[in-house]
């Protein structure tokens, strides 16, 4: 594995506010084609390890790398032009705006290409966000919206897809479905970083995962190693 | 907590809550009794033969739709910026005023080499295009002075920042260009006549505006809704954070919708020059305050809304006075005119401040 | 030496401030005000501070929080002269491209004045020359005092300033110094200090300075820690009080007349500042409370008022407007109660524009006298006299009388349990309703109280000037009221009192003199500017209430930390680390 050279890595990143220190000695790597998750509770550091990648924080010490290049410095429409996308909690889709207008905007860096092929992809996952073009975004179903938030992001044609806690606010129901989405995304060749609290759902589609205490990552390994792993069992995935 | 601050008894404070209530309620009704009782007057007149005649009554709804429709294009400014930032840009009605006055300079010095009489339909195409630059680069260089390092403070300092500004470039256009009023000169003689459209005669000058205006709109529309910067404008307008997270620069995409108001303010300022031929560095302030009642009027946020607001508007001042207040037996109605656009304003705010179209804010701005 | 952006923008920025300063007039009218006579007059002071501003902010450069800016004055004056040249060339090129055409049929201050002042009338070829040598040597001297250590940069800048205040103030000094021999020692015959006077001062302020320095650190310091600092306080501001008292006499009639108008604003000021600055109300059409107020006097004293002539006393009548002032503010505040703070802005500015139409009407012109207003206003009786404007030594402790009790009314209210109110409400409304506060009541007795002062003013005016008519009630009163309360401070007295002295004193109110006469054309653009200075840089004010500024910077502290702020979409299920 160390041979290829990692979509996104965190090299070693120290991050504070103010005096507290956050993320400590983080440490991760993730390669083309890989699901990997980010497990931990509250106050673990999983929102800010989402920040200091789009670079809204930057690392103390230690760096971020995209495709091996240190990124420290670079502005948020930097790291997305060069292939990071996020699909954040709650959708926030552009509800005034149809539904082909949000798959648009997710185009958007992308000037002048030819976006048919990234449409029908689009609509191959989600068959229900053809039928709904036209209309205004916020008028879909929460499971809806999820959908289009994806697909948007999809339109990127991202080098990595960040995801923000996907199961937050949807119905169990809908929860399954979604990771259902996730994987098949992931199938399809999108490299996918999930940030999630629900261990169980996230490791069952996930090839490899990292779980951050108070900052700090305490296990990397394996979706499988993680299942099996007692202490996981236990603090994380409930007794199964 | 401090014990001296104690707990109003329930019972008092909705007391309280009612008498205010109350006292709206009784607002309403009085404006909506001082409107009926006017208009009956006021038809009552013209069935004794008194008051504006027929022919009158027709000219002064024309006139009013035409002014209408500038204050329309100016309020579109208004609108886009509190739709984008959340604040007044108090200095937007200064915005108008460059343009209209720059123009004036062009159009004189046009007159007075003989190429406004020999080609009057480019002349006015230059004034357009002077006033709309003129406004642009005004309205561009105060967001990036003054406004973009108050991004994200909160809205009232902006809001009084736009008032200082307002002054700054009232006052520098009166050193620059002096504090007498100077006129356009005279529109061309193939708009002096009247138009008929539909059988209504309506003045040359008056269509124009009215025609320029529509074809503004309509050219704002297709901008904002066909183009790629267009839906960057809505997508940064709705939800700033996300739009950029989309790869759209916000900060451009904020001076562009900055730019956008301005051009369409610089096109008002075209048809200013039309409708009312006399400009100083004061000419800014009032149709700037009626421009903001107006997007307000139309919901504001909302582009539609604040053509509708302008038209609307139009009407009521310049139709209102005439309308209710003769009926309601005052004298020199013409007078109250400007009063009764400030009424407007007020009696919107107060009781239906989101407008008649629904207001278009930032995820934010929104409660 | 290469050119680093930084000093070449800031080069631009002030060649064109040279250029727009010019083109507007202004250099030519400060011309005619002489600072330091023969050599400096307010025109070539202004003329050559862009470039040493510009020179100052080009030895800055790039402001980092984080490092401590390093101090070098050969390498600040370096910066400086860079820049400075810059713009000098600037304004020589603005120079050299409008001389050649005549454009004073629309731009009537680019004239011939125009250009012999800024070639110094030594016309345009060598004038050029000289011009930006002279910006060359300003950006110098302003980069150089940027690379001095703290201490002699803060010593240049007092001695500067008291040069500055010494001249401007030349009447004021002169009044108060009676004697001719001693004023014509210090000042020149045609206006402005002697060069030797000047150099006095300038040492003496550096001097004293420097030797006191270490009690006055000392004196702040007790300031603040509470008990001994309180008698400070209260001794401070007796003398303050004692001098106020006594400067009247001291002085003439122009300078007293200056003050009763200094004194008006302050006393409006009192009253915004309780809606503004104690309640968070931004109401820009406070002056229709100051009509009520002025109107009202009239009517009820003026034997020449329309319709209803009581002619009643002054005193008789002030209670009266009151109440009036009162209900105002009732019916101005009811309809806002709920409004969110912008709209409040516009809809007051609104009603305070309805009450001016209104009182130009034909329609209320039977009742309140139209174009012509209200004339034959008598003065305030005391004893046998009557006080009005034509004895301005004696309107000016009338003033101060009630300027003392707005002040003791916005001390109380602010100290008490309403003002805790406010200050709950100003924070955060809901919050505020949810612990029991009626937001409703206390917006309205900001309302009121603010209408009831402000009626104060609109009576004095009147028993003042004689005559109330339209022009003396328009929105630029409103906004001037703000900008003296925002500069001065919000919430705080003393700001107030110090807003008003510098602007109106100075610069002039909205329809009358300050003490220099030169700026009347330009004060307006100059408050514009302060407005949006201050905003952008210290909105707080200038003498702020410590808790204001607290606000203001914690809210600023938010933003900057962009950790809060930027990508806060990305938020914790339970907000926490």
């Amino acid at each position: 594995m160390s041979d290829r050279t990692p979509v996104l890595a965190f090299r070693d990143v120290n991050t504070h506010y103010g005096a507290v220190h956050i993320l400590k000695d983080a440490n991760i790597e993730i390669y083309a084609g890989e699901m990997v998750c980010l497990l931990g509770g509250n106050a673990s550091g999983k929102t800010t390890t989402l920040k200091t990648i789009l670079g809204y924080v930057p690392p103390t010490t230690g760096h971020v790398e995209l495709d091996g290049e240190n990124v420290n410095g670079w502005s948020t429409a930097q790291r997305v032009a060069n292939g990071v996308t996020m699909v954040p909690e709650n959708r926030r889709l552009f509800k005034r705006m149809t539904v082909r207008e949000n798959l648009e905007i997710g185009a958007y860096l992308r000037h002048g290409e030819d976006l048919s092929e990234d449409y029908d992809r689009v609509f191959d996952l989600f068959p229900r966000v053809k039928e709904r073009l036209a209309q205004k975004a916020g008028t879909l179903s929460g499971g809806e919206q999820q959908m289009v938030a994806m697909g948007r992001a999809l339109m990127a044609r991202p080098k990595v897809l960040l995801m923000d806690e996907p199961s937050m606010g949807l119905a169990p129901k809908l929860v399954a479905q979604n990771f259902e989405i996730i994987d098949r995304i992931n199938k399809a060749g999108t490299t996918v970083f999930v940030v999630e609290q629900n261990a169980n759902m996230a490791l069952s589609i996930a090839d490899r995962g990292y779980v951050l205490q108070t900052g700090r990552i305490v296990l990397d390994d394996t979706a499988e190693a993680l299942m099996a792993n007692p202490q996981m069992r236990e603090a994380y995935l409930g007794d199964i | 907590m401090s014990t001296e601050v104690a707990p109003e008894p329930v019972r008092s404070r909705r007391f309280k809550f009612n008498w205010v209530d109350g006292f709206l309620w009784f607002l309403r009704v009085a404006a909506l009794i001082a409107i009926v009782v006017g208009v009956v007057g006021s038809i009552q007149q013209f069935a004794d033969g008194e008051g504006p005649s027929a022919a009158a009554w027709r000219d002064l709804i024309v006139s009013s739709i035409s002014t209408g429709s500038m204050y329309g294009l100016i309020a579109l400014g208004y609108s886009m910026v509190y739709g984008v930032l959340g604040f007044i840009n108090f200095a937007h009605g200064e915005v108008f005023m460059s343009g209209t006055m720059v123009g004036l300079i062009s159009a004189t010095m046009l007159f007075e080499n003989g190429f406004w009489d020999s080609n009057p339909w480019i002349s006015i195409l230059v004034v357009l295009v002077v006033a709309m630059i003129t406004s642009t680069l005004v309205a561009v260089a105060i967001e990036r002075v003054a406004y973009r390092p108050l991004r994200g403070a909160p809205r009232l300092i902006p809001l009084i920042t736009s008032i200082g500004v307002s002054f700054f470039v009232q006052y520098s256009f009166a050193g620059l260009f002096g504090v007498a009023i100077r006129n356009y000169p005279p529109a061309p003689s193939q708009l002096s006549g009247n138009v008929d459209i539909l059988g209504i005669p309506i003045a040359g000058t008056r269509l124009l505006v009215i025609g320029v205006a529509v074809v503004s709109m309509i050219g704002l529309w297709y901008f904002v809704t066909q183009t790629k910067t267009g839906s960057a404008m809505r997508a940064v307008a709705e939800d700033k954070e996300i739009a950029g997270l989309m790869g759209i620069d916000v900060d451009k995409t904020i001076v562009t919708t900055f730019a956008v108001g301005g051009a369409m303010a610089g096109v008002a300022g075209l048809l200013w020059a039309l409708l009312f031929r006399g400009v100083d560095f004061l000419t800014g302030f009032l149709p700037g305050i009626k421009a903001f009642t107006a997007a307000v009027l139309g919901g504001i946020g909302n582009m539609p809304g604040a053509m509708l607001g302008g038209v609307l508007l139009g009407l009521f001042e310049g139709v209102g006075p005439q309308l209710v207040l003769a009926g309601l037996g005052i004298p020199a109605v013409s007078q109250l005119k400007d009063a009764v656009a400030f009424a407007a304003l007020v009696l919107v705010l107060i009781f239906r401040p989101t407008g008649l179209l629904g207001e278009r804010l930032g995820s934010e701005d929104r409660v | 030496m290469s050119l680093d952006p930084l000093t070449r923008r800031w080069g631009l920025i002030g060649g064109a401030i040279m250029a727009f300063t010019g083109a507007i007039g202004m250099l030519v009218s400060f011309d005619e005000r002489i600072l330091i006579s023969p050599i400096l007059s307010l025109g070539y002071l202004t003329l050559l501070l862009a470039p040493a501003i510009a020179g100052h902010m080009a030895a800055r450069g790039k402001v980092s929080v984080l490092e401590e800016p390093e101090h070098d004055v050969a390498q600040g004056a370096q910066k400086g002269l860079v820049a400075g040249l810059i713009a000098g060339v600037f304004a020589v090129v603005f120079m050299l491209a409008v001389n050649p055409f005549d454009l004073s049929e629309f731009f009537p201050n680019i004239n011939d004045r125009m250009f012999d002042m800024m070639t110094f009338d030594f016309g345009l070829g060598l004038g050029s020359v000289v011009l930006i040598v002279a910006s060359a040597l300003a950006g110098a001297a302003g980069g150089a005092i940027y690379g001095l250590d703290d201490e002699p940069r803060e010593g240049v800048f007092r001695s500067a300033i008291w040069v500055i205040l010494f001249s401007l103030f030349e009447l004021v000094v002169s009044d108060v110094i009676e004697v001719d021999a001693i004023v014509d020692l210090i000042y020149a015959r045609g206006g402005g200090l002697h060069i030797w006077s000047a150099i006095i001062i300038g040492v003496l302020a550096w001097w004293l300075g420097v030797r006191y320095k270490g009690r006055r650190a000392e004196l702040t310091q007790m300031a603040k820690d509470s008990e001994a600092g309180s008698r400070l306080r209260w001794s401070l501001i007796g003398v303050a009080a004692l001098l106020v008292i006594v400067l009247p006499m001291l002085v003439g009639g122009i300078v007293n007349e200056l003050l009763i108008n200094v004194a008006l604003f302050i006393l409006m000021g009192l009253g915004l500042n309780i809606v503004v600055g104690l309640a968070g109300l931004l109401d820009l059409g406070y002056v229709a409370f100051f009509a009520v107020g002025a109107y009202g006097m009239a009517v009820l004293t003026s034997p020449l008022s329309p319709a209803f002539s009581p002619e009643l006393n002054w005193w008789v009548a002030l209670p009266v407007v009151m109440v009036l002032a009162a209900i105002a503010g009732v019916l101005v505040g009811t309809p806002v109660i709920r409004m969110r703070g912008d709209y409040l802005a516009i809809v007051t500015l609104g009603f305070g524009e309805i009450v001016r139409i209104l009182i130009l009407s034909d329609w209320l012109t039977p009742f309140l006298g139209g174009a012509q207003g209200i004339t034959r206003i008598p003065g305030i009786p005391l004893g046998a006299t009557s006080v009005s404007g034509t004895s301005p030594e004696l309107f000016i402790y009338m003033t101060m009388l009630l300027v003392g009790v707005a002040a003791y009314i916005s001390y109380r209210t602010q100290e008490s349990r309403i003002g805790r109110a406010w200050a709950a409400m100003r924070e955060d409304e809901d919050v505020a309703e949810a612990i029991g506060i009626s937001t409703v009541q206390a917006k309205l007795l900001a309302f009121v109280t603010g209408a009831i002062i402000a009626s104060f003013a609109g009576a004095l005016f009147s028993a003042k000037v004689g005559t109330v008519f339209h022009n003396s009630f328009d929105v630029l009163v409103s906004i001037i009221i703000l900008v003296v309360v925002i500069v001065g401070g919000m919430g705080s007295i003393r700001g107030v009192a110090l807003g008003a002295l510098i602007l109106i004193g100075v610069l002039g109110g909205p329809k009358s003199q300050g003490l220099l006469g030169e700026f009347a054309e330009f004060k307006l653009l100059i408050y514009g500017a302060i407005l949006v200075y201050m905003m952008l840089q210290r909105p707080e004010g200038l003498l702020p209430s410590v808790r204001r500024s607290r606000e203001l910077h914690q809210e600023e502290a938010a933003q900057d930390a962009w950790l809060d702020k930027k990508g806060s979409f990305i938020e914790e299920p339970e907000a926490s680390v």
